[in-house]
């Protein structure tokens, strides 16, 4: 009953559009094409981009093609593992701001994850605690996520009450941690050397695979995939995910209707710092090798998800399925590259052209034509 | 010498759906104030978009000074003697005066930009208008009226021989008005055509020489203003015989809900305002722009911070903190800016119609619940007649009425006691005031307290049961609508100013 109603709704929707498009001019036509082009441009170019690639793989008689089944799971493999930050990111991309400390936050974390769960058994040398026991998994998920929630929050605070831009304070939070993960690699016996050998138990809860049609899917993607639940319900259900629309679409308004700024911003950025903060715990084992360098930039390629997934920098605009969508998308655009044997100098350029392009279809929608 | 100014003729301009103007046409004489008048959406900025080559016309052509113009932007416009000051001052607010009046055109001397000729230049303009502004101050210090002379002031630089003005006296009082209707006069008098736009009736008939009117894209007539009345330019405008401007009133005030005691503002200007207000009762509050109207609405409803005096609710002392308690305590706020603090305009209706309330909607004490939203936002749409094609169009694409309205059913699902409305009216047609007004008064017939806050004395003396007089901060007189009248309220509101 319910589906064909929806089915119904769909069809009449469809129907009034066609109908809409014939009694167009010429002109008009030309222009609603130009328009369509233009609106989905990034589409295009990433399935002209595939085709292309599929193409050359068979060309070059490669036994696995681009879209076969093992290339896709490696695509979903890289999507899984850079999800989170940015689920986390593009709730502050909804309030008007963005978090440029997200990755150093991922970087903090994962260091501290992997220095509390090293092999107590073999290469005893490399330890950076040689006397500590591997305290329980789930302690050391508790410690990242509660430390990228404290960082989100002081973030959000500072942000609420003292009117700050985010890209300022959070550029002050990414030196501070900085700072602090670099002392943090120097503790211990470690000597800011890499943080590796971690236990078996820690390695096989984030790496660990489920056979799917005969391809080893990894936890972490199933983490992702459920994390990406429980932000579609943040957002769409609850009253915090409402308020965060409200409050980035216009932040005075959401005032006078009696919607917590203050307690709103703060709440978004702790919720990302989570994330932040379990993705550090997730990086940590899927890498294997941690330091001071783990983590930097990653939230640039977080941002640039959010955008191409349609998170509106003019913020109060953005959905789950978008930055799930952005963030595929970035991943594919990066293994099409190395599938063509593109040098990763070329890659950087050809990824900064297509976030440009990105932002520029974004802003389009909010120009008033003439 | 040419008589005809400005000749708009036959203009046309098709939106996909909308026929926006349909041959349009009307006539600029040289020296004259010629109105135009419409609903909003009867097309009369369309029509001005059209002749500053914001929008492009389908067909039809401009004439201006017998030779065809086609501008296509309003920098090309101003600079061939047609400029236009806007409802909206677009203006830098961080430089100065004079800047802003030869932005893009400063005056280059051997040492660069030659400060000092800009300074005399813009000097001998204000002399010239008779405006007392300093060249050197910077535009956010400058109240709205002055930063509107600004603008005249820079039409005047580009020589302009048309200037359009679209509701120029929309945020100003009544002195400064006066004040700008004489500087439009002087205008006129030196030979420039003036098309001036505005919903204010009395103004309309008090300055014009002739009168368009516009409806549904449509021209319906031009007369001079000698031969219309408010009447005959209301019935044009709707189409209709609109027999009152304002509904009958039925409501009957009650017992006190409301007591306001000595009420004094932190960093506001309003000191020891004392007042109460009854149950069914509208009260309106009348006063100059800068009075301390808009900031005792403020005060009670916990946006701006309170230095001492009590608010008392039913017999009981409340403490509006903020936005959430005065919520809470059954009070509702629609502010005066409407695009402002006022709507959420990348968001829908529903969520606009919904965001005060949300935890009203909590299915099962867990989650939103989209169902519990939608029926609250359709019986939003159905009860104030909201003119939207769905729940889940932008707000944006409505009308300042729709929208005014949708703000209006937002406080009315938190079921307030006491309703405070800061300038409703202000950008509405005459149609959707009406509707408004209706909508007050049906309201306080239920039993709800409404405060109004309003630039035009008439809608207060029309609509409130009882007026409050600010001036400068205090509250100077109490008056029973239905016996005072304009000259009394007027004396009032200039105690302090």
């Amino acid at each position: 009953m319910k589906e064909n109603r929806i089915l119904q709704g769909t069809l009449d929707a469809m129907t009034t559009r066609w109908q809409n498009y014939k009694i167009l001019d010429a002109k008009d036509k030309r222009l609603w094409w130009s328009n369509f082009l233009i609106k989905n441009a990034i589409y295009i170019i990433i399935v002209l981009l595939v085709i292309y690639v599929q193409i050359y793989s068979i060309r070059s008689g490669y036994s696995n093609t681009f879209l076969s089944f093992r290339s896709i799971i490696d695509i979903v493999k890289r999507s899984g593992s850079s999800l989170f930050m940015a689920l986390g990111v593009g709730g502050i991309i909804v309030l008007t701001g963005t978090d440029l400390s997200a990755g150093r936050i991922m970087g903090l974390t994962a260091c501290i994850s992997a220095s509390l769960l090293q092999n107590t058994v073999e290469d005893y040398s490399s330890k950076m605690f040689p006397n500590l026991n591997a305290p329980p998994l789930i302690l050391v998920i508790l410690i990242s996520m509660a430390i990228g929630a404290l960082v989100g929050a002081f973030n959000g605070f500072c942000v609420a009450k003292f009117k700050l831009h985010p890209f300022i304070v959070t550029l002050a939070t990414q030196l501070i941690l900085y700072g602090a993960v670099l002392m943090y690699v120097q503790l211990g016996t470690n000597g800011g050397g890499p943080i590796s050998g971690l236990t078996d138990s820690y390695k096989n809860v984030v790496k660990g695979t489920i056979i799917i049609g005969g391809t080893a899917i990894p936890y972490y993607v199933f983490y992702a995939a459920i994390a990406a639940f429980i932000m579609w319900f943040i957002w769409n259900k609850t009253t915090l995910g409402k308020n965060m629309y409200a409050v980035g679409a216009n932040p005075e308004a959401a005032n006078v209707s009696g919607v917590s700024v203050m307690k709103t911003t703060v709440l978004i950025f702790t919720i990302a710092g989570i994330l932040y903060g379990f993705s550090g715990f997730i990086e940590a084992a899927r890498v294997g090798s941690n330091g001071s360098s783990t983590g930097v930039n990653a939230e640039l390629d977080a941002i640039a998800a959010c955008v191409i997934g349609g998170v509106s920098f003019t913020g109060g605009m953005g959905r789950i399925s978008g930055i799930v969508t952005g963030v595929i998308l970035l991943q594919i655009i990066s293994v099409a590259l190395q599938w063509l044997g593109v040098p990763s100098e070329t890659q950087y350029i050809i990824k900064g052209v297509i976030i440009l392009v990105a932002v520029a279809i974004d802003m389009r929608k909010y120009l008033t034509k003439k | 010498m040419e008589e005809h100014l400005l000749q708009i003729k036959n203009i046309s301009k098709t939106f996909p759906g909308v026929k926006a103007l349909d041959h349009v046409s009307l006539t600029v004489r040289q020296g004259t104030i010629h109105s135009l008048m419409g609903e909003n959406g009867a097309g009369k900025s369309t029509l001005m978009k059209c002749l500053f080559g914001i929008y492009a016309a389908d067909s039809g052509e401009f004439i201006l000074q017998g030779k065809k113009v086609n501008f296509t932007n309003a920098r090309q416009a101003m600079e061939n003697g047609v400029s236009m000051v806007h409802q909206e001052l677009n203006q830098v607010h961080t430089r100065s005066v004079m800047e802003n009046i030869w932005l893009g055109r400063f005056p280059i001397g051997p040492a660069g930009i030659d400060h000092r000729k800009m300074y005399k230049d813009t000097l001998a303009i204000f002399e010239d208008l008779g405006l007392s502004i300093n060249p050197k101050a910077i535009i956010s210090t400058l109240s709205v009226s002055q930063r509107q002379m600004v603008e005249i002031a820079k039409a005047v630089s580009h020589d302009s021989k048309i200037i359009v003005f679209d509701e120029p006296t929309s945020s100003l009082t009544d002195v400064e008005v006066e004040h700008l209707f004489r500087i439009i006069f002087s205008l006129r008098d030196r030979g420039c055509g003036i098309i001036y736009i505005s919903h204010r009736m009395s103004e309309i008939l008090q300055i014009s020489d002739e009168v368009t009117v516009m409806r549904d894209g449509m021209h319906v007539a031009t007369s001079p203003a000698a031969e219309l009345t408010v009447d005959m330019i209301i019935a044009r405008m709707v189409g209709r015989e609109m027999d009152q401007v304002y509904p009958p009133k039925d409501n009957v005030p009650g017992e006190v809900v409301l007591k306001v005691e000595d009420l004094t503002a932190l960093y506001q200007n309003i000191r020891n305002i004392s007042f109460e207000l009854r149950k069914g009762e509208i009260l309106g509050i009348a006063g100059l722009v800068g009075a301390g109207r808009t900031e005792i609405l403020e005060n009670l409803f916990g946006l701006a911070k309170v230095k001492s005096g009590r608010i008392i609710k039913n017999g009981k002392v409340v403490k509006n903190k903020n936005s959430r308690y005065a919520k809470n305590n059954g009070f509702a706020m629609i502010t005066e800016e409407r695009r402002a603090t006022g709507i959420f305009s990348v968001l829908n209706i529903r969520e606009n119609t919904t965001i005060a309330n949300m935890n009203k909607y909590k299915a099962k004490g867990l989650y939103i619940s989209n169902r519990k939203m939608a029926k609250d936002t359709a019986w939003a749409i159905d009860a104030l007649k909201i003119k939207t094609p769905d729940q889940n169009a932008k707000i944006n694409n409505l009308s300042g009425g729709n929208q005014q309205k949708v703000i209006l059913g937002r406080w009315l699902l938190t079921e307030p006691d006491i309703l405070m409305l800061d300038e409703p009216t202000r950008g509405i047609d005459v149609g959707a005031k009406y509707e408004i007004y209706q909508l007050m008064i049906n309201l306080a017939g239920q039993g709800k307290s409404i405060i109004m806050v309003s630039s035009e004395l008439p809608e207060l003396l029309g609509v409130c049961d009882r007026i409050l007089v600010m001036s400068g901060g205090h509250l100077t007189g109490e008056l029973d609508a239905d016996k005072t009248n304009q000259e009394e309220i007027m004396a009032l509101a200039a105690k302090y100013a």
